[in-house]
C-alpha cells in the first residue's frame, strides 16, 4: 500500500510538471490579454496529432519533432491571435474572447475529425514503453524525459520574464496594458508574441500527452477542463500558481486512482469547486479584477 | 486633473436611443401575427421532416430564451447550462423506467425533470456564482463535466448504453405535432416570461448588475439573490426542455444528454439575435437551427456542421458582438434621422444620424455639456 | 454643533503605502464641507473607507454617533450616506431613467407591492425620480441610454441615482472634475439648494475656485493625515496647506 502510494505521488508530481507547462501558457496568456483561450485543450492535441504525423510519416523521433511542432504551434498562437483576438474589444471583452476562442475549438477540433477521423491515435517511440529503475520504481523514460523537459522550460520562461527586455515589457503589459502603451510597449506586438509562446508550449505538452494517452479529437474537452481547472485553482495570472496547482491536482488524482479510477477524474473537477467555495480568488490569484 | 476620455459609445450614432414609441403596437401585431401562423404551422406543413425540424428549433428557442434569462441578463455567461437539461432529460428517463410509466403520462414527467433542475441549480448557484465573471464559465464547464462524467459512470444512468423512452403508438403522421405544441407552449411561455422579467424590478437589477455589480450591490440590490434567482429559473426552464427532448428522441446517452454542443448553440443563438433582448434567442434560433438541421442531413457526417457552426459563431462574435436586433434597430433608428434631417424638422445632427435636440439657451447642461 | 459624520484616527495601508494614518475629520450637519489635499494624500481612500469600499486598518466611522465602521456598501447607503466616484459610475445599457429607479429597489420603500416582476419604478418613484433629472436639468434624456450621455450628463445622472434615495449626508468625489465651466456653476448651484434644503455635503475637489466659494469649512489632508482645517480665507493663507502642495525646499532637496 505505501509503496503504491509513492508510485502514485511519483506519477502525480511528473505529470503534473507537463500539465504545468499547458498551463502556464494559459495563464500566460490571461495574464496578458485578459483572454481565457478555450482553445488550448484542442491545440495540444493539434500538436499531438502533428508528432505523430513526423513520427509517423517522416520517422522523426518525438523530440526532435519538436524542433518543429514548437515554431508551428507558435505560428498558430500568434495567427489565432492576430486574426480573431485583437479584434474585440470593449468591456465585454474577456466573456467575447471565451466565446470566440471555445468557436476556434469547434473549428480545429472539427478538422481535426475531418483530417484524421475518430480513431484513437498514440505515440510511439522507445522511451515510450520502456522503463528506468528509479528508487526501486520502474518510471517510463518519457516521464523523465518529459518532465525534465517541462522543468527546463518553466524555467526559460521564467529567465525570459525576468531577465530580458521582451520579458519586462510583457510583465509591464500584465500589469497594466494602458501605461504599458503610454511607455512605448507595443502592445499588440507583446499581446502577439505572447498568445504565441502560450500556444507554443502546448506543443511539447501535446508531444508528451499523446505518448502517454490514447488520443482523438474529442481529447481536447477533457484536456482544457484540467488546464482551465489548474489555472484557477493557482490563481488566474498566476505562473507560480499554475505550476504549483498542477502537481497538486494530478498528484491528488493519481493517489485516489489508487482506489478508484473512475472517480479519481472527478476528483479534478471537485477539487477545483470546494477550493472556489473558499478562496474564489484561487491560491495564489491576483486581487480580482472590479468590473469583469 | 486633465478630463478623462469621453466615454465609449456616447459619441455619434454607436447606440442611438431605443426606438420605443413608435412602435408597440407593431410589435404586438408581429407577434401575434407569429403565434397565429407557429399555432397553424403542423397542420398546413404537414411533411414529419419539416415538423421535426420545427420541433427541434421550437426546443433550441426555449432553451436559449432560458439562458438567456440568467446570461444575457446578468452578463455571467454560463456554459454549463447544459447540465440542466441532461438532468432534466435523465431524471424523466429514470422516473419513466423506475415507475413504469408508458403513453402520454409520460408527459407529467416532465415537471419532476424541471424540480430534480432546480435541486442542482441552488448549490450549483450558491458557489459558482460568489465568483468573478471569467471564473464563473470556467466553474460552469468544470461542473458540466463533472455530470457527464456521472452520466457515464454511474448505473442508474445506464452507462454508455443510456436509457430508453417508452414506446408511443401514436400515428406516424401526426407523432412529432404534440411535441411540437408543448415545444411551443414553452418557447412561448419562457419569451413571454424574459419579457416580464425584462421589464420588472427582478430584471432591473439583473441588468444594474450587468452592468456594474459592485456598485450595484452598494446601492442595496440583493445581488446574490437575484443571480441566484435568475439562475433557478432558467435551470427550471432547461429542465423541462431537457425531459421534453427525452421523450421526442426516445433516447438519452451520456454525450447527447450533456452535449457541450447545446451549451455553444444556445449562446451563439442567443447573441446572434441579441444577447439580453427578449426576441434575440427566438431570432437566433429560427436562423440556426433550422440551418444546422439542413447540414446534418445534407453533409453525412456532422463534422462539417461542427466547422460551420464555430466559424459562424466566430464571424457573429467578431463582426455583431452586440447580434442582429440591435444592429437592425440602429439601422433603422440612423435611416429615420437621415429622413428627418432632410425633412429639416431637426437643426442639426451628428454624424451618423443621430437626432439632437435644438441646441439650448447657453449654460444650461442639457445641450451645453456635451463635451 | 453637532457631527453628523465622523472618521476618528483611521488608518489604512496598502502594501508598503500607508494611504491613512491617524486621519481624524468631523463634518457637521448641514455643512458643505470641502477636503483637499495633493494627489496620494487619501482623499478617495477616505470616502472608500467611509461607505465601506474598502476595509480601515484601525480607527472607528460614526454616522450621527452611532458607529459604522467597515459596514459594507450598500449598509452605508441605507443608512443615508450617499457617495459619487472620481471617475463617474453609471449604468450604461439602462436608461437613465432605470439608472435612477436602481436604488429605489430596496425593502422598506414600499409596503406593498412585493410582486418581482411588477413593474420596475412605481409611479411615484417615477415622479420623483423624474423630479430629480429635472432639478438636475437632464429629465430630456430620460428615456436615452445612459452609455449614450456626454461625460458632464453623467456626472449629474451619478449624483442624481445617489439623491433619489434621499440620503442625509452625500459624499461627492471631484463633482467639477473634467467638466466645462457653465456645468461647474450649474453643480455648485444644485449643491447650495439641496444644502439649503438640509442636506450635507463632504467634497472632495482639486478645483480651489469651486471649493472655496461653495464650502463653508474645509479639510486639507496630505500624507494621509489632517494638516489643517478651517473656513475657506484661512486655509487660503495656511503656510501648512502651500507646504502640503508645493513642498518646502527641504523636501524638494529630498526628493531629488
Amino acid at each position: 500500500m505505501g509503496r503504491e502510494l509513492y508510485r502514485a505521488i511519483a506519477d502525480g508530481i511528473l505529470g503534473g510538471g507537463v500539465y504545468a507547462l499547458m498551463a502556464v501558457g494559459l495563464t500566460l496568456i490571461f495574464g496578458v490579454l485578459d483572454i481565457i483561450n478555450i482553445a488550448q485543450g484542442v491545440l495540444v492535441v493539434l500538436a499531438a496529432y502533428l508528432s505523430s504525423v513526423l513520427s509517423v510519416h517522416l520517422h522523426l523521433d518525438l523530440f526532435a519533432g519538436l524542433l518543429i511542432t514548437i515554431p508551428a504551434m507558435f505560428i498558430a498562437g500568434v495567427a489565432i491571435q492576430w486574426l480573431f483576438m485583437r479584434r474585440l474589444r470593449g468591456r465585454e471583452r474577456t466573456s467575447m474572447s471565451l466565446l470566440a476562442s471555445y468557436a476556434v475549438m469547434i473549428i480545429i477540433e472539427g478538422v481535426l475529425y475531418l483530417g484524421f477521423g475518430p480513431d484513437y491515435v498514440a505515440l510511439n517511440a522507445w522511451y515510450v514503453t520502456s522503463t528506468v529503475r528509479v528508487f526501486g520504481f520502474y518510471l517510463p523514460y518519457i516521464y523523465l524525459f518529459g518532465f525534465a523537459l517541462a522543468v527546463l522550460l518553466v524555467a526559460g520562461l521564467y529567465l525570459a520574464l525576468y531577465r530580458t527586455k521582451f520579458g519586462r515589457s510583457l510583465r509591464a503589459t500584465m500589469q497594466d496594458q494602458v501605461a504599458a502603451r503610454l511607455i512605448g510597449i507595443d502592445v499588440n506586438r507583446v499581446a502577439a508574441l505572447a498568445f504565441g509562446i502560450g500556444v507554443a508550449v502546448t506543443a511539447v505538452g501535446g508531444m508528451v500527452f499523446g505518448a502517454t494517452n490514447a488520443f482523438n479529437p474529442n481529447s481536447g474537452y477533457d484536456l482544457i477542463s484540467r488546464l482551465l481547472a489548474i489555472i484557477i485553482l493557482g490563481g488566474l495570472g498566476s505562473i507560480g500558481g499554475a505550476l504549483a496547482a498542477a502537481v497538486f491536482m494530478t498528484t491528488v488524482e493519481a493517489v485516489v486512482n489508487i482506489w478508484s479510477p473512475t472517480w479519481s477524474v472527478v476528483v479534478f473537477y471537485a477539487a477545483l469547486v470546494v477550493v472556489l467555495t473558499f478562496r474564489p480568488a484561487g491560491l495564489f490569484g491576483r486581487r480580482a479584477v472590479r468590473a469583469q | 486633473m486633465s478630463a478623462p476620455p469621453a466615454p465609449p459609445g456616447a459619441r455619434a450614432g454607436a447606440a442611438p436611443r431605443r426606438p420605443d414609441a413608435a412602435w408597440p403596437a407593431l410589435r404586438w401585431g408581429l407577434v401575434a401575427a407569429l403565434l397565429a401562423f407557429a399555432a397553424v404551422f403542423p397542420l398546413v406543413f404537414t411533411s414529419e421532416l419539416v415538423t421535426q425540424i420545427a420541433v427541434d428549433t421550437l426546443i433550441f428557442a426555449g432553451a436559449a430564451a432560458a439562458w438567456n434569462i440568467f446570461s444575457g441578463y446578468s452578463g455571467y455567461i454560463s456554459l454549463g447550462h447544459a447540465v440542466f437539461f441532461g438532468a432534466g432529460a435523465y431524471t424523466a428517463a429514470v422516473a419513466a423506467q423506475d415507475w413504469q410509466i408508458s403513453g402520454a403520462a409520460e408527459f407529467l414527467l416532465m415537471p419532476v425533470g424541471a424540480a430534480v433542475a432546480a435541486l442542482i441549480a441552488v448549490p450549483f448557484g450558491l458557489v459558482a456564482l460568489r465568483v468573478r465573471r471569467h471564473t464563473f464559465v470556467v466553474i460552469t464547464i468544470a461542473v458540466f463535466f463533472i455530470f457527464q462524467l456521472m452520466a457515464y459512470n454511474l448505473s442508474v444512468t445506464g452507462g454508455s448504453v443510456g436509457i430508453n423512452a417508452p414506446f408511443l403508438g401514436w400515428a406516424p403522421q401526426t407523432y412529432n405535432n404534440p411535441f411540437y405544441y408543448l415545444a411551443l407552449i414553452i418557447a412561448a411561455g419562457t419569451t413571454a416570461l424574459s419579457w416580464l422579467i425584462r421589464r420588472s424590478r427582478f430584471g432591473l437589477q439583473l441588468r444594474a448588475i450587468r452592468d456594474d455589480e459592485d456598485r450595484a450591490r452598494g446601492l442595496g440590490v440583493r445581488a446574490m439573490r437575484v443571480k441566484l434567482a435568475a439562475f433557478v429559473i432558467s435551470a427550471v426552464v432547461m429542465g423541462l426542455i431537457g425531459a421534453l427532448w427525452f421523450f421526442f428522441i426516445v433516447q438519452v446517452l451520456p454525450q447527447y444528454g450533456f452535449n457541450p454542443l447545446v451549451d455553444l448553440s444556445i449562446a451563439l443563438m442567443a447573441f446572434l439575435g441579441g444577447l439580453g433582448r427578449v426576441a434575440g434567442p427566438v431570432l437566433g434560433a429560427l436562423l440556426l437551427e433550422p440551418g444546422q438541421q439542413y447540414l446534418t442531413l445534407h453533409y453525412s457526417n456532422s463534422y462539417v456542421s461542427e466547422i460551420i457552426l464555430g466559424a459562424l459563431f466566430l464571424l457573429v462574435i467578431l463582426f455583431l458582438p452586440r447580434g442582429i436586433l440591435p444592429f437592425a434597430e440602429e439601422q433603422i433608428t440612423a435611416w429615420r434621422g437621415r429622413r428627418a434631417d432632410q425633412g429639416g424638422r431637426f437643426s442639426g445632427t451628428e454624424p451618423g444620424g443621430r437626432p439632437q435636440q435644438r441646441a439650448p439657451a447657453a449654460g444650461t447642461p442639457g445641450g451645453g455639456a456635451a463635451r | 454643533m453637532t457631527a453628523l459624520l465622523r472618521a476618528e484616527a483611521v488608518a489604512k495601508a496598502f502594501g508598503g503605502v500607508q494611504a491613512l494614518d491617524g486621519c481624524t475629520i468631523e463634518v457637521e450637519h448641514g455643512s458643505i464641507t470641502g477636503l483637499i489635499g495633493p494627489n496620494g494624500s487619501g482623499k478617495t481612500t477616505l470616502f472608500n473607507v467611509i461607505t465601506g469600499y474598502e476595509r480601515l486598518d484601525a480607527g472607528d466611522v460614526y454616522v450621527g454617533g452611532a458607529r459604522i465602521t467597515n459596514a459594507p456598501p450598500q449598509r452605508v447607503f441605507a443608512l443615508g450616506i450617499g457617495r459619487t466616484f472620481q471617475l463617474t459610475r453609471i449604468f450604461p445599457t439602462l436608461t437613465v431613467m432605470e439608472n435612477m429607479l436602481v436604488a429605489t429597489q430596496h425593502a422598506g420603500r414600499r409596503a406593498g407591492n412585493r410582486n418581482p416582476l411588477a413593474r420596475a419604478g412605481g409611479a411615484h418613484d417615477r415622479r420623483h425620480a423624474m423630479e430629480l433629472l429635472d432639478f438636475l436639468g437632464i429629465a430630456g434624456h430620460a428615456g436615452a441610454l445612459a452609455g449614450t450621455l456626454s461625460y458632464g450628463q453623467r456626472k449629474l445622472l451619478e449624483l442624481g441615482y445617489v439623491l433619489v434615495a434621499d440620503p442625509a449626508i452625500v459624499l461627492l468625489d471631484e463633482p467639477a472634475g473634467g467638466v466645462n465651466p457653465s456645468l461647474i456653476q450649474h453643480i455648485g448651484g444644485r449643491i447650495r439648494e439641496l444644502n439649503a434644503a438640509g442636506k450635507t455635503f463632504l467634497i472632495v475637489e482639486h478645483n480651489m475656485d469651486f471649493v472655496m466659494g461653495l464650502c463653508g469649512r474645509i479639510v486639507v489632508l496630505d500624507y494621509g493625515t489632517v494638516v489643517a482645517s478651517g473656513p475657506p480665507e484661512a486655509i487660503r493663507q495656511d503656510p501648512r496647506v502651500l507646504d502640503a502642495y508645493l513642498g518646502t525646499a527641504e523636501d524638494d532637496d529630498d526628493a531629488g
